[in-house]
């Protein structure tokens, strides 16, 4: 019973917390309370205040206005990251667990030399090749992260090809596809499903790494991560700038978590 | 009970495993009241932090980049190296003489100048080295050096008597005597790219890659021997990381901060500034319509505020300028170039619509993305150009695709980066804005400004030469080759009892004069 | 016997993939190391002189053959940028990132499985949740942020390490391990938090098992049971994890190497890709699978030592 109240505590406290990232997120496209490229020489470094919530830049920019915006954007790299390591890797994991044989081991050794290879190598590949930007970080993140959700995908679906359900659908006549995809997929999303939230968080940890170093998402775009990065610089005298971006990131990661955690604890992990 | 005690016990080892190192480290290194290193100044060594590693090989007739080439500084010298004032002072040779016809040189080297590993430097030596330099510049692609070292006759380079150096040219040269700073090598010496040996006041020790690097005073110098005995130049890439340093007193020295830095340290440093010895602009593409448009460019020219830039980025810092010359090239700089397009939006805006755009056009402008002051310069100059009416974004990239698709390439509209000098002549600044010139990325072509360099390479005396390269300076400024910014300000971290650094008008770190006070 | 020679089979063969896939990378990256080793020289002519010098004119399959030769025999090539042997230069750096990931490894093991054991050892419901609660936060924290935060009150305020004196290991071994406690408790706390997590769900997940029951009706206290019989089984999910984890610690040190500027290998593998340096950069992605190669086969083997159900024909 107490378990079911902190599990449902924690979902309701994550989706909280993550609500209103995302809430501010979207409005993030239609209003900010001042522009995010606005500069004012006069303003700058300006502590945090009623006229701007988390102060200012170096550039005199209001920082919430820019959080807003860098949440819009690692929403969207995030998202878009689990959208493509996800269904792919789970076309790829469904496929090699099913159907087995050579192609599963030859894809499952790709995949072990995907892991073992450094990521941020393979990040690095992928913008080096398509150039900065939010759109091809989401690609880089996205296929880095095919491996992961590959495997997981694929041990649920060996387990369950030798279930007696699955058996007694192959028996009755039912087609391939039809059992991956109304059966055995129904019955991996308990597994499935904290994986793509762990995922989200992954993502966003990982775009701000990338931005960190450098190679992430850059001017003119706004990330949370890219603003880490530059409010670094200014720690000493502006620490608001760090603060509030780290604390953002934090928070943010930490609603997702929550729900995370809560879905899990509800299904009885 | 028995879970309070384990919790007790688990807690103390976490302190212990923190505590212990923590106090560890606490007592290595002795620290002086103002938190700076009192065990170094005992033993007369600084530490100095550079801002990227020497990720190059030390061949001093090689390529590198400018941050080794500033450190080589202190390990190599030519016949003759620039000083402070940018005048050139004897170096391995004492004296030199130019015959009056200009076709003549005779060097006339030290007696007392000796090599790093102990031998004397003789003029085989030099002959060596003149030759060495011009084969790899041959490689480098290094046009003017190789222009310049190959009017020199070699089969008629000669050792004579009394430890001298002659050569002929074909025609006079004023500007091959600032061409003779490449440095004087070993003629026996084989591992030039690992570890240096050269001729001046401190000697190469180690390299660490990207730890550090060390050299010591080389005790046989020909002239003033150094103050310090030893300098550990410190790698320090990432800017924060440096910042704490500072703070922490575990570097001495460090060149090359921004004002964002310097506003961070506190009182134990003096902060002494000079200029980058560098132009920075928006480098426009004349293969790219509509840029070709001699008004379009003025008009951008106008749009530019470039007191706001320095005050945004830099808070104030930094000298702007109006042509391809930088103003410690005191005997070419024309101040009066530098205000000649004041800055004025509606003049902008009436420009541009002259020209045909008046509702501007997009722009993209392409920048390094880890040279800070550039992506922020490009940042304020994206808004100035904005509220014309052009749609100006940044393209951020990494180092190796601007050198190539930039650069090399000259595939891209409009880039910011500085463009500096490796010796103190105007030459070296503005012959890659010769139309046929291999290293001139923005395709400029002006048969006025060609013509006029044609006329300086024959120039037979310094005053018409000079003059020549004004007229070439105000051509670029009048047909607005470029939007000329700044020469960037450099701001040094020196701790409060050390003096002595001397700034040059080319970009070099000299560390012969640094003194504990 | 059999099953570990196919193993290593297997491994040798993920080596080589991972290799192959590395040259591959850099053959459709652009730009090349002589544009950047040339900077502002480069011309077309130059460049293509430099590129003919080093080799890099001659076709894909070429390079990567000669280059596997030489690696077989110990030879990685020389470095573009540093004109010297990619061996040497290595040598020394792998040493600084092997002490950060054991000092880290060290940390987890010291700090989280003590700290989890613990804290299962009585139901408290409320240190429970607190717990919980710190854990959860502690993951959310991304670690480069833990490392500035680090370096600022740890560095700055308190003054127990002065950023930017690393000293390197061969000079002063114990210094040297001192300074890097903070990048490798910067690495190892949100890996504490999960290690700590699993560990106390997977007791948790035992003590709800009959044989517990067991235990409790034949008279044994809750500190017993799990000393006796629950923490052996619920240590097998735990030591695959901490294997997956000490796989992933190098990773990790890529960019705490930057915050905490740690001459390490992450450090020399971000400058040499962004330089173009391919002999170093294949050197030391061949050295990181290797680690992650190694660990997990390792963590395979201890598993099936400490599981006899999962041990396979």
């Amino acid at each position: 019973m107490r378990k079911m109240k902190q599990s449902r505590r924690m979902i309701f406290g994550g989706m909280i917390l993550s609500g209103t990232m995302a809430l501010l997120a979207l409005l993030s496209a239609v209003w900010t309370p001042y522009s995010p490229t606005a500069m004012s020489g006069a303003e700058k470094f300006a502590p945090p205040s009623w006229a701007h919530w988390f102060g200012t830049d170096q550039f005199g920019r209001d920082i919430f206005s820019r959080v807003m915006c860098g949440m819009g954007t690692t929403f969207f790299i995030a998202l878009g990251t689990v959208l493509i390591g996800a269904l792919i890797g789970i076309l790829i994991g469904a496929v090699t667990g099913y159907f087995g044989g050579w192609i599963d081991e030859a894809l499952m050794r790709l995949n072990d030399a995907l892991t073992a290879f450094p990521s941020i190598l393979l990040a690095l590949v992928f913008i080096a090749l398509l150039g900065f930007g939010k759109y091809n970080v989401i690609l880089a993140l996205g296929v880095a992260f095919i491996p992961s959700y590959a495997r997981v995908v694929r041990t649920e679906f060996a387990r369950h090809r030798e279930m007696t359900y699955v058996r007694s659908a192959r028996l009755m006549g039912a087609s391939h596809g039809r059992i991956m995809l109304r059966h055995i997929l129904p019955n991996t999303t308990r597994v499935l499903l904290p994986a793509l939230v762990i995922g989200f968080n992954n993502a966003v940890l990982a775009e701000a790494g990338m931005s960190y170093l450098g190679i992430g998402v850059k001017a003119p775009d706004v990330s949370l991560g890219y603003m880490l990065s530059e409010s670094q610089g200014y720690m000493m005298t502006a620490p608001w700038y760090v603060l509030c971006t780290g604390a953002v990131i934090v928070l943010l990661i930490l609603g997702v978590s929550l729900i995370g955690e809560g879905l899990q604890e509800r299904r009885g992990q | 009970m028995k879970r309070k005690f384990a919790l007790f016990l688990a807690l103390c080892l976490v302190c212990a495993v923190l505590g212990g190192c923590g106090g560890g480290s606490k007592r290595g290194g002795a620290e002086g009241s103002n938190g700076l290193d009192d065990e170094r100044k005992a033993n007369n060594e600084i530490v100095v932090a550079i801002p990227q590693d020497l990720a190059d090989s030390l061949d001093p007739h090689g390529s590198m980049s400018a941050g080794t080439r500033e450190i080589l500084f202190n390990i190599y010298e030519g016949l003759v190296k620039t000083g402070p004032d940018g005048e050139l002072i004897p170096a391995v040779a004492e004296s030199y003489r130019i015959s009056e016809d200009g076709l003549t040189y005779t060097f006339k080297l030290r007696e007392n100048v000796k090599f790093h590993n102990g031998a004397k430097v003789s003029a085989e030596d030099v002959i060596y080295s003149l030759q060495r330099c011009i084969n790899n510049a041959g490689n480098m692609g290094d046009s003017a050096l190789v222009s310049a070292l190959s009017a020199i006759r070699y089969d008629e380079l000669v050792a004579g008597e009394d430890n001298t150096v002659s050569f002929r040219i074909d025609k006079p040269n004023p500007e091959l005597i600032y061409f003779l700073t490449v440095a004087v090598v070993p003629a026996d010496y084989d591992s030039l790219d690992t570890a240096p040996c050269g001729t001046g006041p401190f000697r190469f020790v180690s390299r660490s890659p990207q730890e550090s690097i060390v050299l010591e005073r080389f005790d046989d110098y020909w002239g003033e021997r150094a103050a310090l005995d030893r300098v550990t130049l410190r790698v320090y890439t990432d800017p924060t990381a440096l910042v704490l340093a500072l703070k922490a007193g575990s570097v001495d020295l460090c060149p090359h901060l921004t004002a964002a830095q310097t506003a961070q340290l506190g009182t134990a440093y003096t902060i002494l500034e000079d200029t980058m010895n560098l132009v920075q602009a928006v480098y426009l593409n004349h293969n790219m319509a509509p840029l070709d448009n001699e008004t379009v460019r003025q008009a951008m020219c106008y749009a530019i505020n470039r007191q706001e830039i320095m005050d945004m980025v830099a808070d104030g810092h930094g000298v702007a300028v109006g042509s391809s010359i930088y103003p410690k090239l005191t005997r070419f700089f024309l101040p009066e170039l530098v205000d000649r397009y004041p800055y004025n939006v509606e003049k902008a805006k009436e420009l541009l619509a002259q020209a045909g755009y008046p509702d501007g056009f997009d722009l993209a402008i392409a920048v390094v993305s880890s040279y800070q002051p550039h992506m922020d310069t490009a940042e304020v100059v994206v808004e100035q150009l904005r509220a014309i009416g052009i749609n100006a974004s940044v393209q951020p990239m990494d180092s190796a695709t601007w050198l190539n698709d930039v650069y090399v390439g000259r595939s891209f509209q409009a880039t910011i980066t500085g463009v500096d000098a490796k010796n103190v002549t105007a030459r070296a600044m503005l012959e890659r804005f010769v139309s046929d010139n291999g290293k001139n990325f923005i395709n400029y072509s002006n048969p006025e400004y060609d013509a006029l360099y044609a006329q300086a390479m024959a120039a037979v005396n310094e005053a018409e030469q000079t003059e020549l390269y004004q007229k070439m300076e105000t051509i670029l400024c009048d047909t607005a080759a470029n939007l000329y910014i700044q020469d960037l300000a450099d701001l040094v971290a020196i701790r409060g009892d050390l003096t002595g650094l001397r700034f040059y008008p080319v970009y070099v770190l000299d560390l012969q004069t640094v003194h504990y006070e | 016997m059999r099953y570990t020679a196919k193993k290593l089979a297997m491994m040798l063969l993920t080596m080589v993939i991972v290799s192959f896939l590395a040259f591959l990378a850099f053959q459709i990256i652009p730009g090349d190391p002589t544009v950047r080793l040339l900077g502002t020289d480069a011309t077309a002519e130059s460049v293509a002189l430099l590129r003919a010098e080093l080799g890099l004119d001659r076709p894909f399959f070429v390079r990567y053959a000669a280059w596997m030769q030489g690696a077989l025999q110990g030879d990685f090539g020389r470095s573009y940028s540093y004109a010297m042997p990619v061996s040497e230069l290595l040598a020394g750096k792998i040493g600084i990132t092997a002490l950060l990931t054991a000092v880290s490894f060290l940390l987890i093991v010291t700090i989280s499985l003590p700290a989890g054991i613990l804290l299962c050892v009585r139901e408290h419901p409320r240190l429970d949740r607190a717990a919980d609660a710190v854990n959860q936060l502690i993951m959310a924290i991304p670690p480069f942020f833990t490392g500035i935060l680090m370096t600022l009150v740890f560095g700055l305020m308190l003054r127990w390490f002065v950023p930017g004196s690393f000293v390197s290991p061969s000079e002063d071994f114990w210094r040297s391990a001192a300074y890097l406690v903070f990048p490798a408790l910067a690495i190892a706390l949100p890996r504490i938090a999960m290690t700590v997590k699993m560990l106390r769900a997977s007791v948790r997940g035992e003590l709800t098992k009959d044989y517990v029951r067991t235990a409790y009706s034949r008279g044994n206290s809750r500190w017993q049971a799990l000393c006796h019989h629950v923490l052996r089984n619920a240590v097998v999910p735990t030591v695959a994890f901490l294997a997956m984890t000490a796989a992933d610690l190098v990773a990790g040190s890529v960019v705490i190497e930057q915050v905490f500027s740690v001459p390490g290998l992450g450090r020399l593998l971000l400058t040499s890709i962004a330089n173009r340096d391919f002999p170093v950069v294949q050197a030391i992605v061949v050295i990181l699978a290797l680690w992650v190669v190694l660990v997990n086969g390792a963590a395979d083997l201890l598993n099936q030592r400490l599981d006899p159900r999962l041990r396979l024909s």
